[in-house]
């Protein structure tokens, strides 16, 4: 069973996924859909174990060995993310059964459990898989969901905002597929580790160039790297609140991944970050995201899009440490990415419940609410304080260790953009804090109540988890360490 | 090696390129799809060239022959045709909900109406 666990953490929701289709009343399906995500949480803690005792683990799918075969490949780092996954999709879920009574029509209610757990199977086979076409084949199944799911929402700009985010990702996914096939031409195999054996032969060729090419804009395209990022915005602003919450939490994460994992390990980074100026490239895209981004979420009228920009930043913040080229950079990343998906998941969250009791995020219509609505505002004054990244706050941990990597390379002025960052960051939270708390109750909001019950419980688990890896941060801090040295081995 | 000798790769390039000039300049929601659509199927065409061996014949197992195509690349396109066909559904159903709630399938008109809304 122990020998399983790699390819149960996928098999687990694709295999639920249709048998919600035969369940059919939502509330069953809902509480089935808790069960198997919790199972996926189990499991993904069981391979945290596995790892930590036993080092990598291969699982030959279907007892066909690697390179033939296709191997599922657990390391350090992707265990990592699978926890991040598997605990935000868990959390995230928990929320559902009261939050979609009021965005979900009820007939559809069944259809956005079956695409919720589709997309989380997809993320979890990007991460669990260890060969290059597979990566592309769970992208799509991960895609397609979204876009049903962001096409759930109410509005009918959801529908243009799932349409442009279609089109994007398509375009992206197909430039990883050239990417891969290109690789695969000049190696002849799909095997990720046996690609990084074999890429060293033929690493100077025009061939190997341009599918590094194809491959890192069509991941930077996925996890919406600025000047890439349109999609974004508007997807997460039109989908269900919920939705949000969960993509903002583990999609673009699972996107980074591909990038580190094709950058480290299939390329290695002497090849990527050396020869190639990929690194130039990135501190600069991730320069401009974090202060472009920022400066836009400061204009922004409506709560959930502020924060959509807020995450184009965040995602800034991973590449620059990634740019850095060193361990301690890459680690910070790491660290920012679990960090930034439970500050954003604990937002969106809170989001959610703003949009339960008011039907709408307008920060205009929101003036007063802290005194309504006291449990959910205050999530978004922690989740906030992490975002701008206060000490005790898990945002101050990634940002501590970013701004000490960059220290170490002697980037000084890297690390006061970072402090800038932070600056913007203070001023889009305090226009909420300032409108929910200092400004006199609008008459529309008088009758509102707290949130239920199921939505609050989640939401301050995550936030509760905010302060718990901002104050013990050891488990995340141990586990991207090992992870970054590891990248960084395999790279050399 | 002449220019033509590899004739099918500029196929792929010329298919390619139309694919997502479509996809760029048009404003037709359809003709964008049907852009996306020519784009993916370039790559497959790139896909299949690469498996080609000279020479060889269908990769069928029979006693007087020793050479075969490579049968992997039309296995791992097989796949990638099915989420090209899964992506083009639900872009054009995607498509009619459009239609259905902004009355047009047409990029300026859609934008038009969003702003209007604001």
């Amino acid at each position: 069973m122990l020998a399983h666990l790699p390819v149960l953490q996928v098999i687990v929701p694709l295999i639920a996924a249709p048998c919600c289709l035969m369940i059919r009343s939502p509330a069953v399906v809902g509480r089935f859909v808790q069960l198997a995500t919790l199972a996926t949480l189990i499991i993904s803690l069981g391979l945290v174990r596995e790892v930590l005792e036993q080092g990598v683990l291969s699982y030959a799918l279907g007892g066909w060995q690697a390179p033939w075969g296709i191997e599922y490949r657990i390391d350090p780092l992707n265990v990592y993310l699978l926890v991040l996954v598997s605990l935000l999709g868990t959390i995230v879920i928990f929320a559902a059964p009261t939050s979609i009574k009021s965005e979900i029509a009820e007939d559809k209610q069944t259809y956005f459990y079956v695409a919720y757990l589709l997309c989380f199977a997809g993320l979890l086979g990007i991460l669990a898989t260890g060969d290059a076409f597979n990566v592309f084949v769970f992208l799509e199944i991960s895609s397609l969901s979204s876009y049903t799911l962001i096409a759930l929402g109410q509005d009918r700009r959801a529908l243009w905002a799932s349409y442009q985010y279609l089109i994007m990702g398509t375009i992206g996914a197909t430039f990883i597929l050239i990417g891969i096939g290109l690789m695969y031409m000049m190696t002849g195999t799909l095997n990720m580790h046996d690609l990084a054996t074999r890429l060293d032969n033929v690493s100077e060729t025009n061939t190997i160039f341009t599918a590094f090419a194809f491959l890192f804009i069509g991941v930077c395209l996925k996890l919406a790297l600025f000047p890439l990022h349109l999609w974004l915005p508007n997807a997460y602003t039109y989908a269900p609140s919920l939705v949000t919450a969960f993509l903002a939490a583990t999609a673009t994460k699972v996107a980074i991944y591909i990038l580190l994992r094709f950058v480290f390990s299939v390329f290695g980074a002497e090849f990527s970050l050396t020869y190639l100026p990929v690194r130039e490239i990135l501190l600069v895209l991730g320069l401009m995201g974090v202060v472009f981004a920022s400066t836009v979420a400061i204009y922004q009228t409506n709560v959930k899009k502020l924060f959509a920009y807020s995450s184009v930043a965040q995602i800034g913040y991973m590449i620059l440490g990634l740019s850095i080229g060193s361990a301690a950079g890459l680690m910070a990343t790491l660290l920012h990415m679990f960090n930034h998906a439970l500050m954003k998941g604990a937002l969106f969250l809170a989001l959610t419940s703003v949009a339960f009791r008011l039907k709408q995020t307008n920060l205009t219509n929101m003036a007063g609410i802290g005194r309504q609505m006291p449990l959910t505002m205050a999530a978004v004054v922690v989740g906030g304080l992490s975002l701008i990244g206060t000490p005790l706050t898990v945002g101050f941990i990634s940002k501590w260790y970013l701004v000490l990597a960059a220290i170490e390379q002697g980037w000084w002025p890297l690390a006061f953009v970072v402090l800038f960052g932070s600056l913007l960051a203070l001023i889009y939270v305090w226009r909420i804090v300032e409108t929910a708390y200092f400004q006199p109750i609008s008459a529309e909001l008088s009758g509102v109540r707290e949130a239920p019950v199921g939505i609050l419980v989640p939401m301050w688990v995550l936030v509760l988890l905010n302060i718990y890896f901002g104050i013990d941060s050891q488990f995340t801090v141990s586990l991207s360490e090992l992870a970054a040295h590891s990248l960084y081995l395999e790279g050399r | 090696m002449s220019w033509l000798a590899q004739y099918n790769y500029w196929v792929v390039i010329v298919l390619m390129m139309t694919g997502f000039y479509i996809v760029i300049a048009s404003g037709n929601l359809v003709k964008k799809l049907m852009g996306l659509t020519i784009f993916q199927t370039s790559v497959f065409i790139l896909y299949i060239s690469m498996g080609k061996v000279r020479g060889g014949t269908a990769p069928i197992l029979e006693p007087d022959i020793d050479l075969y195509s490579n049968p992997l690349p039309h296995v791992l396109i097989l796949t990638a045709i099915v989420v090209g066909i899964a992506t083009t559904a639900l872009g054009l159903a995607l498509v009619v909900r459009i239609k259905e709630s902004y009355g047009t399938v047409e990029e300026a008109e859609i934008q038009q109406k969003d702003n209007d809304q604001c």
